[in-house]
């Protein structure tokens, strides 16, 4: 299309052969960028003179929240606690929830298209739904509290760590999976000794890396009532009671921080 | 006993192993349950969720073809604009930040400290980061944009270093022995070799930035969120259904689109 309005160049070489030497896309392509850069300016009322003028007014909050208030700290080990558990829980479940739906929804193992498209359509729905509107679904359907909090990070887990899990499996050799079926052995037990070893190591660090993330997405949930530290910090922040705030969110930093050098420790050793 | 039992005998047992295992995940298992409240269902959960359904499937058409400021198509487009200008602004304010804790192109101490500030910003929620600039521009897309924006640094920067370090140096040796300098260097030896992923990086944290954005209306930062949570508090099922079915088309649809563009810059396909 773009070749026929603008047809390319012809250099002829010197063995008289034709060279086509195609115009560039660059610029049509950084005019499609400026205009959307337009019109995003337009549609969210950007303006920078408001930003210049009134930037520090963004540190007042952090200068609120500097010192933090230590003795806060007694009152947040309890829901800190309940939201490690909660996405501890929920990552556990999802991810073991994940495996037979990724062994429905790989091409190579299950033969029928029906059930391999049904299990994929369900998968990336559940994807395109963020976890904050999960767990306001959630909430509604369960009633607040940690359990509609799990929930929802079961099901985030199970949509990631399944899309993942499908794509290893149909990536893993199939050698072994044949011989041991020729052999006799039934679906299920050639997939748990052929092609499960194959992608456990890849399995188990997809799932604690999502743990990972869970960790810091369950510290929201609370906002929309989902129990866990967000109860925590949306009462601080309903109240304005930034020091308050300051001390969770650096309990909850160092905690993120502790959990992910841990989890990135024993992914390296399972990779 | 022929060769092949005789090396099925020689697998190691390693039952007592497995057992210690699985009882320190099953005990785990029982002292997480303990905190969670599972009250059962809400006593009308059954007929939310029936409710919550049946408005996916009956949605509130007139909503989602509605093209005023109120209609799905609108609000769609406002949640697709902050998430694209805030992925640039964070994709922008990460690339310095990304050269500064890239280890082969600054000292260690600054690496290091560099990447303590990322992991600060990365792990402040985005809905504390929304409170704090509707402070600077009140309530609207705009505090939303600057949100999207800053929480992105973290991640892409992450991301970037990686590409960073896995430069090709060898290729500046051969460029200043036919006499190129500084900035033909630059130009034609490191852009070229990061442009490409950057891109790609950044098309990828688009992809989750429009997830966040969504969101982000809950504390009145523009985009779909705020009119969705007031639907649900209000009990308006079928334009809870309306709104979910628009954003899950655009989602798909976003994501889709962005899975090619990076294949096609990644392996040129």
């Amino acid at each position: 299309m773009f070749d026929r309005i603008f047809p390319p160049k012809q250099i002829p070489l010197p063995s008289g052969k034709i060279v086509l030497e195609k115009h560039s896309r660059t610029p049509i392509i950084l005019l499609l960028v400026c205009l959307g850069i337009y019109f995003a300016l337009q549609l969210t009322q950007f303006n920078l003179s408001q930003l210049l003028e009134r930037w520090d007014q963004f540190f007042v909050i952090v200068a609120d929240m500097l010192p933090p208030r230590w003795s806060h700290i007694s009152t947040i080990w309890q829901p800190l606690l309940d939201t490690i558990k909660m996405s501890l829980l929920g990552s556990f479940i999802g991810a073991l929830v994940a495996l037979p739906i990724a062994y429905a929804a790989s091409t190579n193992i299950v033969k029928q298209p029906v059930i391999t498209g049904l299990a994929r359509v369900f998968l990336s729905l559940l994807r395109t739904l963020p976890s904050l509107v999960t767990a306001l679904i959630a909430t509604f359907i369960f009633g607040l509290g940690t359990f509609a909090g799990t929930i929802a990070i079961c099901l985030f887990t199970l949509s990631y760590v399944g899309k993942l899990l499908y794509e290893q499996i149909e990536n893993a050799d199939m050698g072994a999976y044949e011989a041991m079926e020729s052999l006799g052995m039934t679906k299920g037990q050639a997939f748990r000794q052929a092609i499960f070893p194959q992608i456990l190591p890849n399995y188990l660090s997809t799932s604690l890396f999502c743990f990972e993330g869970n960790v810091r997405y369950a510290a929201i949930l609370g906002y929309v009532g989902a129990g866990g530290i967000g109860l925590l910090l949306n009462e601080g922040l309903g109240w304005r009671d930034y020091a308050g705030v300051g001390m969770i969110l650096l309990v909850l930093a160092i905690t993120v921080l502790l959990i992910e050098s841990v989890s990135e420790h024993f992914r390296k050793k399972l990779l | 006993m022929n060769q092949i039992e005789q090396k099925l005998a020689t697998t190691p047992r390693n039952y007592r192993y497995l057992l210690t295992i699985s009882l320190i995940i099953v005990g785990l298992i029982i002292w997480l349950l303990t905190s969670i409240q599972v009250n059962g269902l809400e006593s009308n959960g059954w007929t939310i969720a029936k409710s919550i359904l049946t408005g996916i499937f009956k949605p509130n058409l007139a909503l989602l073809f509605a093209l005023n400021q109120q209609g799905i198509a609108y609000l769609l487009l406002e949640t697709i604009a902050i998430a694209f200008l805030g992925t640039l602004i964070g994709g922008m304010l990460a690339i310095p930040l990304a050269f500064l804790s890239a280890s082969n192109i600054v000292t260690k101490p600054v690496a290091y400290l560099t990447r303590l500030l990322l992991i600060v910003i990365r792990t402040v929620p985005a809905l504390v980061y929304g409170l704090m600039f509707i402070r600077v521009t009140g309530p609207g897309p705009f505090a939303g944009v600057l949100t999207i924006g800053l929480t992105s640094i973290g991640m892409l920067a992450k991301l970037y270093v990686d590409a960073i370090e896995n430069l090709d140096i060898s290729i500046f040796e051969s460029m200043s022995s036919i006499g190129c300098n500084t900035f033909e260097k630059i130009r034609f030896g490191i852009v070229p070799q990061l442009f490409s992923i950057f891109l790609s990086i950044i098309i990828y944290r688009f992809d989750i930035n429009l997830r966040d954005a969504a969101v982000l209306g809950l504390v009145a930062a523009g985009g779909i969120g705020a009119p969705l949570k007031f639907a649900m508090d209000s009990y308006r099922w079928n334009e809870v259904g309306s709104i979910l079915i628009g954003l899950v088309i655009l989602i798909l649809l976003v994501e889709w689109f962005s899975t090619k563009l990076r294949r096609k810059l990644v392996t040129g396909r």
